[in-house]
């Protein structure tokens, strides 16, 4: 860890000695800003594209405002198709003939990861990805690119801290999809548990996302004793999982991951009944959350879905999702400094305390040279036969 | 009919061959690195479609599964390059020859199937074969649904840049295999190749094993695309199982037909049709508020291809070619 805080100590230093020379100004003018993107506006993945549409009526709303520190924002959104090749063009045109200033919530992990070296070798902010993987905090490695959301290993190393606080003599099992994601989860969550995890987890199975059940490996989980059960599973599966240990009446620490978190795709399958006392943890609020109604958070977003994006479905959390991320670049470029390159890549790496409107009362954006983690923090709640409740206080993982 | 055999050898032909090989020598000097790259990717789109018409339009057979071998040759060089490290141009050799060798072996079940079945198989094998390089048995070797990092090649001559240098490497291999599949298309071979796609029953009867050509032609056909996937490793320095889904087959056949299916050098346009009509459909929609979304521009330009160029840009040259050959004879 001392190594790693070194070499990012001394990644900032050369990101500072760089600044000392010339400032490296492309895309930013006294009166313009040039801000890249890519987004899935086709292919298997465009159920994203709305993430793509409310970042363009967000920063059109921020230029009808008179823009950031007297700056109109470009915003140039392109579409990748969500095919890697495709991005490399794109983002090679963004960078080479658009010159921007910075890319912006490039979306998707396979994506990303295809221009993740291209853009550190140019030298260009590629910040608030759109994508959970954890490779995006690599400070020392990758000094240009910074993720957003809270990672999945993150997430799971939280259940493993509210296990080993609040569970007594846990006997844990675990069940995960057989894919980065899931073994993103599983390895956070390991990690967590720390020393004790090979004595605490008692079961663990995975299952292939190609699988009609898993209710086999519940049958097996509740054969193991196990009194905690972590449920790395997509909402069909976390469906299929809580209706058969409910049916088969194995009655854990039921720990959901929040993939699998919502009350219309997943609990309401698996029988609302069935479903209380499930755990999970949250980090944006859920837009179809009564407790919210009276939020200044939520009104605000409200406000904005229904001046600038309207006829939108508001249950799509993908647009209180990129309401957040707007408003942390708009704020980053409004409190910035200097805006060079180098400047907006060293406030980005030095925010403190940074809250957004629809994130959890208690979650707040820090980052520092060597963190590139956004958000580390999450709240638990419980779930009451209707809506997640929250409770006890907001856990937070990681070195700040 | 004329159009459907490879055109003669003429004097025309030669010096508009080497005239267009010297064009395409000094552009990399006259556009940025950026372009560069793009025209670098419509060649390897090129070399893809050459194979996709030497296999549909000479030799009659369908196929909308060829991103399965583009893909093939892609994840060959790519992993020659991660795990092994290897020179980049030693594996397109490689890469050929797999890709050759699982063509091969496709075309001993596809001898059964006729038209549309046999395009009913490409595109299952062409569904498959994301999910299968995604697959954890392979997750070692192919990096999963993460891919493959591999370097850019450097240089070959000081003073080009990677991207310059990767241009004209493209371009030689491009035109040294449009040599080849004009010599095939030429030879004894290439004639029993068409007679088979004409008649084959007539084909049989005049002694042509018509077995072993068609699963010759549809490796031949699978090595060329293998080609172009091991180049487009090297332009985009990254694999991973999303970039050869359905869409990418979809669009060979595309680029094939706009640029001429029954033809060597309407490939070209091929590759340059699937590369820049995308981003220009891109540009002007979001220059203008009034353009519909960009696929749907893109749609339309195809409508207006196959409308005005029936037979793809090429069969319109040679057609313009051959009625301005007539008026002059008629001046006379």
């Amino acid at each position: 860890m001392h190594i790693r805080k070194m070499l990012a100590a001394t990644a900032a230093a050369a990101l500072l000695a760089g600044t000392a020379q010339a400032a490296d100004m492309t895309g930013i003018t006294d009166t313009t800003i040039k801000i890249g993107n890519t987004n899935p506006y086709s292919g298997p993945a465009s159920v994203y594209s709305t993430i793509g549409k409310t970042i363009a009526a967000y920063f059109k709303m921020v230029n009808e405002m008179g823009g950031v520190q007297g700056r109109q924002i470009d915003f140039i959104s392109l579409d990748d198709g969500y095919s890697p090749p495709r991005t490399v063009e794109q983002v090679r045109k963004l960078v080479e003939q658009e010159q921007v200033a910075l890319l912006f919530q490039t979306l998707g992990t396979p994506t990303n990861s295809a221009i993740h070296r291209y853009v550190n070798a140019k030298k260009v902010p590629h910040l608030f990805l759109a994508t959970g993987a954890s490779k995006w905090g690599q400070p020392d490695k990758f000094p240009w690119t910074m993720g957003f959301q809270p990672t999945y290993d993150v997430e799971g190393e939280i259940y493993a801290k509210y296990v080993l606080e609040n569970v007594e003599d846990p006997k844990i099992a675990v069940l995960f999809q057989n894919d980065d994601y899931g073994k993103d989860y599983r390895d956070g969550f390991l990690h967590g548990l720390g020393d004790k995890a090979d004595e605490l987890v008692v079961s663990m199975l995975p299952y292939e996302v190609t699988d009609p059940t898993v209710d086999s490996q519940i049958v097996a989980m509740k054969d193991s004793g196990a009194n905690v059960f972590f449920n790395i599973t997509i909402p069909k599966f976390a469906a299929q999982a809580i209706r058969k240990s409910c049916e088969i009446e194995w009655k854990p620490v039921h720990l959901l991951n929040n993939v699998s978190s919502s009350v219309g795709a997943t609990l309401t399958p698996a029988g609302l009944e069935c479903s209380k006392g499930l755990i999970t943890a949250l980090y944006v609020k859920d837009p179809v959350d009564p407790q919210w109604k009276d939020d200044p958070g939520y009104k605000e977003w409200v406000g904005f879905m229904e001046k600038h994006m309207p006829g939108s479905d508001m249950t799509d959390a993908n647009y209180a999702y990129a309401y957040n991320v707007s408003k942390l670049m708009h704020h980053l470029l409004d409190t910035c400094e200097e805006l060079s390159r180098e400047g907006i890549m060293m406030c980005a790496a030095s925010m403190k305390g940074v809250e957004l409107p629809m994130i959890m009362p208690g979650i707040t954006i820090n980052t520092a040279p060597d963190d590139f983690y956004p958000i580390q923090s999450e709240q638990l709640a419980r779930f009451d036969g209707e809506r997640w409740v929250t409770f006890g206080d907001v856990i937070h993982v990681g070195d700040d | 009919m004329a159009a459907d055999r490879p055109n003669p050898v003429t004097p025309q032909l030669l010096a508009g061959f080497g005239a267009a090989v010297l064009f395409a020598a000094v552009v990399p000097h006259l556009v940025s690195d950026f372009t560069s790259f793009q025209f670098t990717q419509a060649m390897a789109y090129g070399i893809a479609l050459l194979g996709l018409n030497i296999l549909t339009g000479y030799n009659g057979q369908f196929s909308i599964g060829h991103s399965a071998f583009y893909a093939v040759g892609a994840y060959t060089a790519a992993i020659l390059l991660y795990h092994f490290e290897w020179n980049h141009y030693a594996t397109l050799p490689v890469a050929a020859l797999v890709a050759f060798a699982v063509g091969f072996l496709f075309g001993l079940p596809a001898l059964r199937l006729e038209g549309l079945y046999l395009a009913l198989a490409t595109f299952a094998f062409a569904v498959a074969t994301p999910q299968l390089l995604k697959f954890d048995a392979f997750e070692h070797w192919t990096g999963g649904v993460q891919g493959l990092f591999v370097p850019k090649p450097e240089p070959l001559i000081e003073g080009l840049s990677a991207d310059q240098s990767l241009y004209y490497v493209t371009l030689a291999v491009m035109v040294f295999l449009m040599i080849v599949a004009w010599c095939l298309l030429h030879s004894r071979s290439g004639r029993a190749i068409m007679a088979i796609r004409d008649n084959p029953i007539a084909a049989s009867t005049m002694g042509i094993n018509t077995a072993l050509y068609k699963t010759t032609t549809f490796g031949i056909s699978a090595m060329y695309t293998g080609i172009a996937g091991a180049l487009s490793v090297f332009v985009t320095e990254f694999v991973a199982p999303d970039a050869f889904n359905f869409f990418l087959a979809v669009n060979l056949l595309v680029g094939s037909v706009v640029g001429g299916i029954v033809s060597i050098p309407g490939v070209i346009f091929g590759g340059l049709f699937l590369v820049f009509v995308p981003n220009f459909a891109q540009d002007i929609s979001r220059a203008y508020p009034f353009v519909p979304p960009p696929w749907a521009i893109f749609g339309i330009f195809l409508i207006l291809a196959i409308y005005f160029v029936p037979f793809g840009v090429w069969g319109a040259v040679e057609r313009g070619f051959a009625w301005w050959k007539r008026k002059s004879a008629a001046g006379r």
